[in-house]
C-alpha cells in the first residue's frame, strides 16, 4: 500500500545517544550523548523514558516552540507494553499516539505522521522512536551482565532516542511517498540473526513501493535501511536479485553504519528502533538539506517476535515500512 | 522463494563459528580453572590442616564468591564471553548466571524482583540435575545394589 504526500515536511529533528553510540563513528553528529546507560534515572526503562522526554524538549528547544502547540506525538520503543514511551509521554504531556512495530516504529510513525498532516487533521506532529541496550537486553535476551559466548550474527540494541517534527511548512525535507509493508515468516527462528529474518521483508516492500511508484531503483540516491546488521544486508542484497532482479547498489544499512563494526564489541551491528533515527537524523538528514542526496528511501525493518512464541518454536514474523523523502524543490 | 531455499541463501552469508577453536579455549580455559580449584583444595588441606571433603567445599566457595564479585564488578561477562564455555560449565557459570539475573532485577524488590528471578537461568539446571540424580541414583542401586 503506497500513499503519496502533497504538502507534508520533515521540518527539524533532534537525536540523544547512549556510551556505545558515542564511541561509534557519528558520535559527533549526535545533539547530545550520554555516559552512562543510567542517564541520572535509577532503572534502564526509567532512563529510556527520559531520553524521550529529553529528545522531545530539544526538539521543541530547535523549532521554538511549546508543548501546547504540538498536536499529537507518536512514538514508540520495544519495551513490553511500550512503557518507555506511555511513562514519558505523562512528562511531555502532548496528546499521544503510542505504537509498536519493534524496529520499524520510527518510519511507522513518520508514515502515520505524514497521513494525520496529509488529511489536514493536525497541523503538525512529533515522532520519537527509542530504544535501550540494557532495558532490552533484559526483556528479549539474557541477563545484562551474563556473558554466555553469543554468534557473529548477534545484533546489538542501539541506546537513543530521535525525535522528528512534521508539518505543512516547506522546510527541510519533503515527505514525498510511503509504503506500507507486510508481514514475511520465511522460517527464521534464532532470535540471534533477525537480520536474515527480516531481509525479506524489506525486500518486498522496497518491491512493492517501486512497483506501486513506476520507479527504477536508481531513482533514489540511496536506500537505507534500519536495522539489517553486516549479514542481513548481504542476504537483502542477493534476495534482491533472485526473487525480484532488482540490483541494490545505492544502498545502506543504518546498523553498519552506527558502530565500528570492527573495534565495538557489538557483533553484525546495531539493532532496535532508535537505529535507523540516530544514523538519519543525526548524519544523513544534514547531508540531505547540503545537497549531497536528493531523493531518500528509508526503509525500517522490524522483527515483531517476542520470547513467549520463540519458546513455543515459532518463527519470527518480519515487516518493513518505507518512506521516500526528497529534497524541497522550489520550483514546485 | 520457498523457506528451504532461503534457509541456504541464509546460510551462504551467515559466518560459521569456529566450533573447534571455540572447543580449544574452553578445554584450556576449564582446565586452567581446574588447576586452581586443585590449587584452592591443597592450600586449605595443608594450611588448615582440613579434610578433603572441607577443603573440597571450601574451593567451591571461593570460586563461587570470586566469580559472584566479579560478575557484580561488571567485568566477569567480558571474561566469560571470551573463555566460551570455560567458565560457563564449571561452578563459576552457575555463580554468574545467578548473580547476573539478580543485578537485572534489582530495582524490582526482594521478592518479585531477585527471589523471583534469580533462577532464570540457574533454575533449569537445578531441576534437571535433581531430575538426573534421582536416575543416577536409581541405576547404580539397580547395579550395585546399594553399595557403594
Amino acid at each position: 500500500m503506497t500513499f503519496y504526500y502533497h504538502n507534508v515536511y520533515l521540518n527539524e529533528v533532534a537525536t540523544i545517544a547512549g556510551p556505545y553510540e558515542a564511541k561509534g563513528p557519528l558520535s559527533q553528529f549526535y545533539d547530545r550523548v550520554y555516559h552512562n546507560f543510567y542517564f541520572d534515572m535509577p532503572t534502564f526503562e526509567q532512563a529510556e523514558s527520559k531520553i524521550i522526554a529529553e529528545s522531545v524538549d530539544l526538539l521543541l528547544s530547535k523549532i521554538n516552540k511549546t508543548k501546547d502547540k504540538i498536536d499529537v506525538h507518536i512514538s514508540g520503543d520495544l519495551l513490553n507494553q511500550i512503557v518507555a514511551t506511555n511513562y514519558a509521554a505523562e512528562s511531555i504531556g502532548i496528546p499521544l499516539i503510542g505504537i509498536y512495530s519493534a524496529c520499524s516504529t520510527s518510519v511507522l510513525g513518520l508514515i502515520m505522521a505524514s497521513n494525520m498532516l496529509d488529511a489536514k487533521q493536525i497541523k503538525n506532529a512529533i515522532v520519537t522512536a527509542s530504544s535501550h541496550n540494557n532495558a532490552s537486553e533484559k526483556q528479549f535476551r539474557q541477563p545484562i551482565e551474563y556473558g554466555g559466548p553469543k554468534k557473529k550474527t548477534t545484533t546489538f540494541t542501539t541506546t537513543g532516542a530521535g525525535a522528528a517534527y512534521l508539518s505543512s511548512n516547506k522546510l527541510g525535507l519533503k515527505v514525498e511517498s510511503a509504503t506500507i509493508g507486510t508481514v514475511i515468516d520465511l522460517g527464521i527462528t534464532d532470535p540471534n540473526n533477525v537480520g536474515a529474518a527480516m531481509a525479506p521483508a524489506a525486500a518486498k516492500t522496497i518491491y512493492e513501493h517501486l512497483k506501486e511508484t513506476k520507479r527504477e531503483v536508481d531513482y533514489y540516491d540511496l536506500i537505507l535501511t534500519g536495522d539489517l546488521g553486516k549479514y542481513g544486508q548481504e542476504i537483502l542484497k542477493e534476495y534482491m536479485q533472485v526473487e525480484y532482479h532488482i540490483n541494490l547498489n545505492n544502498y545502506q544499512d543504518s546498523a553498519c553504519m552506527i558502530y565500528d563494526l570492527v573495534n565495538q564489541p557489538v557483533h553484525a551491528g546495531g539493532s532496535g528502533p532508535a537505529c535507523l533515527p540516530l544514523v538519519f537524523y543525526s548524519y544523513i538528514f544534514p547531508k540531505i538539506k547540503k545537497g549531497e542526496f536528493k531523493r531518500i528511501l528509508l526503509v525500517a525493518t522490524g522483527a515483531l517476535f517476542s520470547t513467549t512464541m520463540l519458546n513455543q518454536k515459532l518463527s519470527i514474523p518480519s515487516i518493513a515500512h518505507a518512506i521516500s523523502l526528497e529534497v524541497i524543490d522550489d520550483l514546485s | 522463494m520457498d523457506k528451504k531455499k532461503y534457509q541456504i541463501l541464509v546460510k551462504k552469508h551467515c559466518p560459521k563459528e569456529n566450533r573447534l577453536l571455540n572447543g580449544l579455549v574452553a578445554f584450556l580455559v576449564g582446565g586452567f580453572m581446574g588447576i586452581i580449584g586443585q590449587f584452592l583444595i591443597d592450600f586449605y588441606k595443608n594450611t588448615f590442616s582440613l579434610s578433603q571433603n572441607y577443603s573440597s567445599a571450601l574451593m567451591i566457595i571461593t570460586l563461587i564468591f570470586i566469580s559472584c564479585l566479579l560478575t557484580s564488578l561488571g567485568f566477569f561477562d567480558k571474561l566469560v564471553e571470551h573463555a566460551k564455555c570455560g567458565l560457563i560449565i564449571p561452578i563459576t557459570g552457575f555463580a554468574h548466571s545467578m548473580m547476573s539475573a539478580s543485578i537485572d532485577y534489582k530495582k524490582e524488590g526482594l521478592v518479585t524482583g531477585i527471589g523471583s528471578n534469580m533462577f532464570k537461568l540457574a533454575g533449569s539446571v537445578i531441576v534437571y540435575g535433581v531430575v538426573s540424580s534421582y536416575f543416577f541414583g536409581l541405576i547404580r542401586y539397580l547395579i550395585s545394589g546399594g553399595m557403594a
